[in-house]
């Protein structure tokens, strides 16, 4: 028998929702203190559960919330939230050869939980070479885990909030755990010139435009980067672009190397 | 502030840019130049979050050891760089933050 009919659906639900534990670990902390601060800024416990049960989205909820304290309107964190949001597009895309052969509800679901740690995971599932034709089964499960992790860290940062000064959590600098988390995930992303022109671009644009109103600026900012990162790589000469090319296939063979171990 | 609204909204938006590219591409071809363009949307969006956070705490541009958010965020940097690893560079940045401020009460 080879490897491909000893897969069955449940096999790859749970190795699904093994392999994305690690991500998981760095996701609690997050969840508590999204769950608190969320709390803290005076959302209320229901609204707080809400959005990590329907948004399901932690940079977007860390941002919503810090937008509701800094007094922005609706329409500015709405919009924000697309904007923050919009790499999950990129996602989508780089998944959507694999999943197009399932019925519009496994989409659905599978679209609704996609995330930056289901991506990360999910996607090496799909690379590898074996022809499991469960491997959306994979996908579920790493990502309904991720799901039901972030609501119960959430749950007891609502709960904890309760039993602590708000004044005194926001004194502590908890927030600062969000940016260094975006610190963790943008010096590993910088692979090539290109993408340090967007963040050096959308970094300073950000800090120009940062007394813009409702925090219009993270909007402008981000659009800036993009098309800087866009500009610095069509003036690459030619050939170092196909090493820019040759750089990410090479990363993500490292990558998957990595995870095999 | 209308939490309905709020969630509601959110939670639209963000599906929105989670689901229908899912079911619409390879029924519907996209130009590659925008594929190409979304990669640099982490390190702007990334870069546009962390940057004012860090060296304008307070609203006002702090390029200074007095600011401990600039301190602890270079500590982060150095720590994701070498170590690539995201668990040790929350840590050691958290940790960095509270010693720095109790240290030097800032």
């Amino acid at each position: 028998m080879n490897k491909t009919e000893t897969r069955t659906p449940r096999r790859e639900f749970l190795a699904g929702a093994r392999a994305i534990i690690p991500m998981e670990v760095g996701g609690i902390p997050f969840g508590v203190i999204f769950g608190a601060l969320a709390v803290a800024v005076g959302i209320s416990p229901m609204g707080a559960m809400g959005l990590s049960l329907l948004v399901f989205a932690g940079s977007a909820q860390f941002i919503g919330v810090n937008l509701v304290a800094s007094g922005a309107t609706i329409p500015i964190i709405i919009l924000t939230t697309f904007v923050v949001n919009l790499r999950h597009v990129l996602y989508s895309v780089t998944l959507a050869p694999f999943v197009k052969h399932l019925p519009r509800r496994w989409l659905v679901l599978l679209g609704f939980m996609l995330t930056d740690e289901a991506f990360f995971t999910v996607i090496n599932r799909y690379n590898q070479p074996d022809e499991s034709p469960y491997k959306h089964w994979y996908y579920l499960g790493s990502a309904l885990s991720m799901y039901i992790t972030w609501q119960i860290s959430t749950l007891v940062g609502i709960v904890a909030a309760s039993a602590v000064d708000s004044e005194q959590l926001a004194n502590l600098g908890l927030d600062f755990t969000l940016v260094a988390t975006f610190i963790g995930m943008l010096i590993p992303s910088i692979k090539n010139r290109p993408m340090l022109v967007a963040a050096v671009v959308g970094g300073v644009v950000a800090v120009l435009t940062y007394n813009f109103p409702n925090q219009v600026g993270l909007i402008i900012a981000a659009i800036c980067g993009v098309v800087a990162g866009v500009l610095a790589e069509s003036l690459q000469p030619d050939e170092k672009k196909e090493e820019t090319n040759k750089e990410e296939v090479l990363n993500a063979k490292a990558q998957r190397r990595e995870d095999a171990k | 502030m209308n939490e309905v609204l709020l969630i509601g909204g959110m939670a639209l938006v963000t599906f929105l840019v989670r689901y229908p590219l899912l079911e619409l591409v390879g029924k519907i071809p996209l130009p590659d130049r925008l594929f190409r363009a979304l990669r640099y949307v982490p390190p702007a969006v990334l870069a546009a979050i962390i940057v004012p956070s860090v060296i304008m705490p307070k609203g006002e541009i702090a390029i200074t050891p007095q600011n401990p958010f600039l301190v602890a965020g270079i500590v982060s940097a150095l720590i994701a760089w070498r170590t690539k690893s995201l668990l040790l560079t929350i840590l050691i940045g958290m940790i960095t933050l509270f010693v720095y401020r109790a240290v030097f009460n800032v």
